[in-house]
């Protein structure tokens, strides 16, 4: 079924490491199972956003964190727009900064806005490095159209953008893998904690020229 | 009806959660509103919590309102950071001045039990002078309290939270040996170690609020390291699972859900009780005292949000301090690679620390100290970082996640100076309950940023002795929060007395990290309860002769 996965040996520092398969395991209590299996049922429609606004958000996370193609995406805008549906916020913000559901609308209008300005198509049918383009001028507030309204691009990009689509992108089981992390730990924790000390229900890490031994203990790491 | 905490008041009809026992209750003496209570506490915290189970267990009548939900540990705390972002004050606030300060998951707790549902669990005393800062060290301000007096209230939590520790602490005056033994070192606190050696500074085991032998029905720890996120094993010697069970079976009241919007004062200017808001109704709590405990900016807020006739400038303000001095502590890190697999993702997040720089003044252009200690963020934290303040976005971003295992840090807790202009004040736009929402205005002084400086390049060397690759520093963290209704010796000066007691309202009380005059390099649980501790006592002693309203 996950066929993938045994394809993700080479250049992947974990090769074969999934986290998910130790969902049975005493690493993952009863609620830690509830709130991720809610989380792998993300919707694809957006509940939270407009579709054109949720095209546009595809777009951007596509660039902020882009996905190797082997494995299946992580649905990063999919996440974001649930958690603005469920009113989940950070609690502060900048005084140029509206609160977080209105900052991430009225940015993505702008972002949409700059690039039918600059290459008379919204942002979600510009190339890839057009968008980059785009997002650097963002970040270094360089983007003063008027639907920004007053949200200095710089400020948004940093405290909204980068910060909501990072949190998203390693909320997923499928990044914990990818970067080799325990994953869930309770009621078991971890016994081995020194330099180079794995307990027997973490990735083990590919070695130059040992890859293959990595791939063999982390299909059995439950 | 929801089982979930956050929407239904769980402590209610004569009980209240047994955080030990999946499912179990314990009996809670309950007072009704117009049933005049001797003490009325804003807040359950480390301030708060600890303040209603002593004042309860020296006989007093005690109900302590918490806006956050009465959490069960074992049941409802998710091995997950987004989840558990529910122990979090995340309600509206704006933040801004030339270093806004990053609350959130950072810093304020909304929960029974306050922030140390979800702190480091970092338990460390003050150094001696610091209680006298202005007259032996040159800067801020005096505390008017004694740290002999204080070190014993030091000694008191530390027994009462069983902190696990090194057997000879290596700086400042002789302290007893902690109650329960240190934690093993993970990599992260060894790479610190080894740092130190290399730079011959003294390093220990940090002084830990979490178990490493079991107590009563509480496991030892299982160095699963999602401290910050919530302790799943009670492991964690944090109020929710500590003072609040030995306030209620002293037959205080905890009411969660309790949001309290304004204090109300009577014709003579005396606090007379909180109108709070609780399951989608205002309610007033008749009470002969009340205690505010909401931390550095509910605290000032919600003084200032019960402005009045009598006070127009809010309750306990005739200084005009309230508000002002907040001060929160410098967080830089210095960041780099080992080759070693590190995994700083087990056990608690700091595990070894130095103190070194508190203790030591030559060599330093700057007033005040700093602690560093090992760190151990978690994927979110890390990519966020990563992506923040390391200014890593796209392919190299993913890719520089992929050395996470490897990655090692140093994280300074340093002082920063009390200024009048750091400040929380109200701003017009209203939260969920219809109350005006904090503003909080923060820049660093050149002093901050100086003494930001010697950390950076301080540890920055100390990595780069053990081997550490691909050094960088992260310059924009701040932690902890403090001042805001500072102590002090005279009314015009300060906002409380040695005793938290308000110089303005005799029965308005503030115990909570607000009442500090200066920070410390140091994180200030420790000193919240001691202090908690020392007014209890004090309100003890004032009651017996006869200066304190009981009736
Ligand atoms: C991530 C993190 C790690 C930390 N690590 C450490 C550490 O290792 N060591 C350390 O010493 N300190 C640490 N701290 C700081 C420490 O947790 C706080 O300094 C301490 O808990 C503050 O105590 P307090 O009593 O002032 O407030 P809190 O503990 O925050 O309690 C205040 C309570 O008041 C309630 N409240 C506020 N306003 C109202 C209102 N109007 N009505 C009803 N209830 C209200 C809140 O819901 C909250 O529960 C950490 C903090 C954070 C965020
Ligand atoms: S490491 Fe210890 S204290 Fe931290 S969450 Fe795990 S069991 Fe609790």
């Amino acid at each position: 079924m996950l066929d993938w996965k045994a394809e993700r040996g080479a250049g992947e520092p974990y090769p074969g490491y999934d986290v998910l398969a130790k969902w049975r395991s005493p690493s993952w209590n009863d609620k830690t199972r509830e709130v991720v299996a809610a989380r792998l049922k993300a919707a694809d429609e957006p509940r939270f956003f407009t579709r054109e606004e949720f095209e546009t958000l595809i777009a951007v996370a596509d660039r902020i964190l882009p996905q190797p193609a082997p494995r299946p995406p992580i649905p990063v805008a999919a996440l974001l727009d649930q958690k603005l549906q469920d009113g989940v916020m950070d609690g502060y913000r900048a005084a140029s900064l509206p609160r977080d559901g209105e900052a991430w609308r009225r940015g993505l209008r702008a972002l949409d806005a700059e690039a039918r300005a600059r290459h008379d198509h919204g942002f979600a049918k510009i190339v890839e490095s057009d968008r980059d383009d785009l997002l650097r001028c963002c970040e270094a507030g360089e983007l003063k159209s008027p639907a920004w309204d007053g949200m200095p691009s710089q400020t948004f990009f940093k405290h909204r953008l980068l910060r909501d689509l990072v949190l998203a992108y390693y909320c997923h089981p499928i990044s914990w893998s990818e970067i080799g992390w325990g994953g869930p730990a309770s009621p078991r924790g971890y016994v081995r904690l020194d330099f180079n000390d794995r307990d027997p229900w973490e990735a083990a890490e590919a070695k130059p020229g040992h890859e293959a031994d990595a791939l063999r203990v982390n299909r059995n790491v439950r | 009806m929801s089982d979930d905490p956050r929407h239904a008041p769980r402590a209610r009809h004569g009980r209240a959660p047994d955080v030990f026992r999946p499912g179990g209750w314990v009996s809670m003496k309950e007072y009704a509103d117009h049933e005049t209570v001797d003490f009325v506490i804003v807040g359950t915290g480390a301030g708060g919590a600890t303040l209603a189970c002593k004042l309860a267990e020296y006989g007093f009548s005690v109900v302590a309102l918490d806006a956050g939900p009465y959490f069960r540990p074992l049941e409802d705390f998710a091995s997950d950071e987004s989840e558990q972002t529910k122990l979090y004050w995340t309600d509206d606030r704006i933040v801004d001045g030339d270093n806004p300060l990053q609350l959130g998951s950072n810093n304020s707790g909304k929960a029974v039990g306050g922030s140390t549902v979800h702190f480091a669990m970092v338990s460390l005393r003050f150094r001696p002078e610091w209680f006298k800062a202005r007259t032996k060290l040159g800067y801020g301000a005096d505390w008017p309290i004694d740290w002999r007096e204080m070190w014993a209230y030091y000694t008191e939590v530390e027994q009462a939270l069983k902190i696990s520790g090194p057997v000879n602490y290596p700086w400042g005056p002789p302290r007893p040996r902690y109650p329960y033994r240190a934690h093993p070192l993970n990599a992260a606190a060894r790479a610190l170690a080894r740092g130190c050696e290399a730079l011959g500074i003294g390093w220990t085991e940090t002084p830990l609020a979490t178990l490493s032998a079991p107590r009563g029905l509480a496991h030892p720890c299982v160095y699963r390291g999602f401290c910050v996120t919530g302790c799943s094993t009670n492991a964690k010697q944090s109020a929710l699972v500590t003072w609040i069970p030995r306030a209620l079976s002293a037959g205080a009241e905890i009411r969660d859900l309790a949001m309290v919007g304004r204090i109300e004062t009577d014709a003579n200017g005396l606090a007379a009780g909180v109108h709070y808001h609780r399951q989608s109704k205002w309610h007033f709590q008749k009470a002969r005292n009340v205690v505010v405990a909401g931390y550095a900016i509910e605290t000032p807020r919600l003084l200032l949000n019960s402005a009045n006739d009598k006070f127009p400038d809010g309750l306990a303000n005739s200084s005009g301090l309230v508000g002002k001095n907040l001060m929160a502590q410098a967080n830089q890190a210095v960041w780099g690679e080992m080759d070693e697999e590190v995994r700083s993702y087990k056990g608690p997040p700091s595990l070894a620390i130095t103190e070194h720089w508190n203790y030591e003044d030559e060599g330093k252009d700057f007033f005040g100290g700093y602690a560093y200690m090992s760190q151990g963020p978690l994927p979110q934290l890390w990519a966020n970082t990563q992506a923040t303040a390391h200014g890593l976005w796209g392919a190299r971003l993913v890719e520089e996640m992929k050395r996470y295992n490897h990655v090692v840090g140093l994280k300074i807790v340093g002082e920063m100076l009390p200024q009048e202009h750091n400040r929380v004040t109200l701003a017009d736009e209203l939260d969920q309950y219809g109350l005006r929402i904090p503003r909080v205005t923060y820049s660093w002084c050149d002093n901050d940023k100086r003494l930001i400086d010697h950390s950076i390049a301080f540890m920055s060397r100390a990595l780069g002795a053990i081997g550490t690759k691909n050094i960088w520093v992260q310059e924009d963290d701040t932690c902890h929060l403090n001042g805001t209704a500072r102590m002090g010796d005279r009314p015009d000066s300060s906002v409380v007395n040695a005793d938290c007691r308000s110089w303005d309202i005799p029965n308005l009380w503030i115990c909570d990290g607000s009442v500090f005059p200066t920070v410390g390099g140091a994180n200030p649980s420790l000193t919240i309860q001691a202090i908690a501790c020392r007014t209890a006592d004090r309100i003890r002693t004032l009651s017996r002769l006869g200066e304190i309203r009981l009736n």
